[in-house]
């Protein structure tokens, strides 16, 4: 009786959260066709800051379905037992969020409706056009992947399959991070060490999604993380946040060193306002800072302590990308060096941005779309991790 | 099942009826008219294919001369609006609602010739 | 007799092969001073501009109103407002000098808005155009990313009342095209570089940088000039005096 009762709550549970994420998708859909109609005016983005908060969602979940995958690389490719099982997961985590991603990005799209010249016209030199191939490409290698998983008879396939999901997705990452490190004359930009930057990003906010899936669905299933696990999980998390705030402050001190990048700097870390409050406060101390206390602090490691710096994580993240991506834009381009310069079009002035409702909710309709996959998928198809030790 | 077979037969058979109807088919109306860059055949059945490559050669070779969009307009346009769209009767909408094809050229193209006072000197005539 | 018939033909023959030889130049004068409209633009053409900062006056802005007008722009100053050209008031910040100059595309040689263009909308014409094919534009403003001079604009609005010869729409990024439509008709003068000199600053010269004999080249040989962030290496069309 108790198991049919569970049955039929979970059911109910279950079209209950089908029907928010439906809702969600609902609300960008309309967003995105209110954007279509009246043109980009709608929004907060104008023509100094020509991304802004979809982005901010699109390169999130973009740079997240990634690096999910890397628990089922340290699975499939290094050989570890517990990633071993929870590389269906992930793989699904990954098609989720890059079709979350991808949504937003085409759905802001000045001409939405041409996505098959975009699909069908290529510019070989643009990583764009690199990312077409590369992103249809994850999709196909992914699938294959979850394919030898979770299909018996193709087991023995999984380490190539794995292997190549492996390298397909470290190409796919630098080619993101490539968008901004072939932008020569933007000071935010213009860096190689942009690539490995994302590449570890991708590590630590990919493995913080992973986690929150994870303890969702051993909360719906009643079940427990083994100890052991959870530890090893944590401490990659802890161990992932750690690179990335090496790779920043890597990238922030070369920034400093040059005397032309001063200004910039002075504007990202001091006296821009909502930016560095966003860095200091939102990307280190909440998002990187917190979480590594609620990681390694003795006494705290605990599933709801790593949950908790899972989803710090994640807002650390939206933090840095905003920082990223709009202030990059909102500091003038250095267009005479050495002159002070004003125009009609924002030369030497700080551009304004503010993030629209419309633009919001497309982010969160892309965020609606990896949910709807995810929570569909795991319920259609057995996902959950099963370790041995249980 | 043979009723049911009967009669669906005879809708159809009145359905293709309409296919002679013919009283929806627009009639246009094409402006100055004159000589156009092929015959009205070569026209109807090619004019996408050909705006699809000429816009390319025209765009990225500057090549303006026999083909433009520009100079259809200036042709085509009705007299009566100065445009090629607005009525079913107008000269691209007309056939292009009657085939239900949208087309997106003129949210950027102009749908009216350069200058209006060349289509009222022709009306005034 | 026979070597008067023999000097003859000698002659008949020089004149033809003097005749054949001077035809290719003609061919190419043609080419650089109006090509048709049957012909496609050359490379050997390139378009380009020497401005003048030491004659633009601070608080004129006549090219930019003779643009708006040429190309159908509202010349509004909203941030989402297109603007394809802008007088820009400079100050060195060490010495004081104050400048001011028209800022517009820079028509690079290398431009950094064509790698990234996904779909190769943004391009570079044979004859150093720098354009953007609107529909091939799928608006996705990584050209206006790239772009070291902030040249490019992106249409924010649904558009009416577009010139017939100067097609532009919602959703696309656009700049300026060096007046393309006015090129190709054999007018070889941009809008911007016409109301200046009405205006008596003759600020703005345009012309063919390919033919040492045009008034821009005859002039670049002799007076400093820059490109504006010439260390990016792009190899703009557009050059500066004065700065």
């Amino acid at each position: 009786m108790d198991a049919l009762l569970k049955n039929r709550r979970d059911s109910r549970n279950f079209y209950l959260l089908v029907a928010l994420g439906l809702l969600v998708v609902a609300a960008g859909l309309a967003a995105a066709h209110y954007m279509e109609e009246y043109g980009h005016i709608v929004t907060g983005m104008n023509n100094q800051v020509v991304w802004g908060m979809p982005h901010v969602f699109a390169i999130f979940m973009i740079i997240s379905a990634s690096g999910v995958l890397n628990v089922a690389s340290i699975g499939s490719v290094f050989g570890q037992a517990p990633y071993k099982a929870r590389a269906p997961l992930a793989g699904l985590l990954s098609i989720a969020l890059l079709a979350g991603g991808l949504t937003v990005l085409m759905l802001d799209l000045g001409r939405p409706e041409r996505v098959i010249v975009a699909a069908t016209h290529f510019n070989l030199k643009s990583v764009f056009a690199w990312n077409v191939f590369l992103y249809s490409g994850l999709f196909a290698f992914v699938g294959i992947y979850l394919w030898t998983l979770m299909e018996k008879r193709m087991n023995s396939w999984s380490k190539p399959a794995g292997l190549l999901v492996f390298a397909w997705r470290i190409i796919l990452t630098t080619g993101t991070g490539m968008i901004f490190a072939f932008l020569v004359a933007r000071q935010a930009y213009g860096t190689a060490l942009l690539p490995p930057m994302f590449i570890v990003m991708s590590f630590a906010w990919g493995l913080a999604v992973f986690l929150i899936v994870q303890a969702a669905m051993y909360g719906w299933n009643e079940m427990q993380l083994h100890p052991a696990i959870l530890k090893r999980l944590k401490n990659l998390l802890g161990l992932f946040v750690i690179s990335v705030i090496y790779l920043v402050t890597a990238y922030h001190m070369t920034n400093l060193y040059f005397a032309r990048q001063s200004a910039f700097e002075h504007f990202i870390l001091v006296d821009g306002g909502i930016y560095p409050m966003l860095f200091w406060g939102g990307y280190l101390f909440v998002g990187s800072l917190l979480p590594l206390f609620l990681i390694y602090f003795p006494g705290m490691g605990g599933s709801r302590h790593v949950l908790a710096a899972s989803i710090l994580v994640i807002l650390g993240s939206f933090s840095l990308l905003y920082v990223f991506i709009v202030g990059g834009q909102a500091f003038p381009l250095s267009i005479f060096p050495g002159y002070e310069v004003t125009s009609s079009f924002g030369d030497g002035q700080i551009a304004h941005y503010a993030p629209s409702l419309p633009e919001i909710l497309l982010g969160c309709g892309g965020l609606g779309v990896a949910f709807l996959i995810t929570t569909i998928g795991v319920r259609a198809l057995n996902f959950l991790p099963r370790d041995a030790a249980d | 099942m043979k009723r049911i077979q009967a009669v669906l037969f005879a809708l159809a058979l009145l359905a293709s009826g309409a296919a002679f109807a013919d009283v929806t088919v627009p009639h246009l109306d094409v402006g100055k008219g004159g000589h156009c860059v092929n015959d009205p055949k070569f026209m109807k059945l090619n004019h996408g294919d050909l705006l699809k490559h000429q816009r390319t050669i025209t765009v990225h070779q500057g090549v303006r001369g026999r083909y433009s969009l520009e100079k259809c307009v200036n042709c085509h346009a009705s007299r009566v609006n100065n445009s090629v769209l607005g009525t079913d009767r107008n000269f691209c909408q007309g056939c292009h609602v009657y085939a239900a094809v949208k087309i997106d050229c003129f949210e950027c193209h102009s749908s009216r010739p350069e200058t209006v006072s060349e289509t009222l000197t022709e009306i005034a005539k | 007799m026979s070597e008067e018939l023999d000097r003859r033909q000698f002659l008949k023959g020089s004149a033809m092969l003097a005749g054949l030889a001077i035809a290719p130049g003609m061919l190419l004068y043609d080419l650089a001073h109006g090509r048709s409209l049957n012909e496609p633009a050359s490379s050997a053409v390139r378009w380009g501009m020497l401005i003048d900062t030491s004659q633009c006056e601070s608080g004129c802005d006549d090219c930019v109103k003779a643009c708006n007008k040429e190309n159908g722009l509202p010349g509004g100053t909203r941030p989402t407002d297109e603007q394809w050209i802008r007088k820009v008031e400079l100050k060195d910040m060490r010495t004081g000098k104050a400048t001011s100059l028209p800022m517009m595309c820079q028509h690079c040689e290398e431009p950094p808005c064509v790698d990234v263009c996904p779909t190769g909308a943004s391009f570079r014409r044979a004859d150093g155009i720098v354009l953007v094919d609107r529909h091939l534009c799928i608006g996705c403003r990584y050209c206006m990313m790239a772009c070291p001079y902030k040249a490019r604009s992106f249409v924010h609005e649904p558009l009416h009342d577009q010139k017939p010869d100067v097609p532009r729409g919602k959703g696309t990024v656009e700049s300026c095209t060096l007046c393309v439509q006015r090129i190709d008709r054999g007018e070889n003068n941009t809008a911007c570089a016409e109301a200046c000199s009405k205006a008596g600053h003759k600020a703005i010269l345009f012309g063919n940088l390919n033919d040492p004999n045009s008034e821009i080249s005859k002039r670049i040989r002799t007076v400093a000039s820059t490109q504006i962030r010439a260390d990016l290496g792009l190899n703009p069309g557009l050059h500066y005096e004065g700065l």
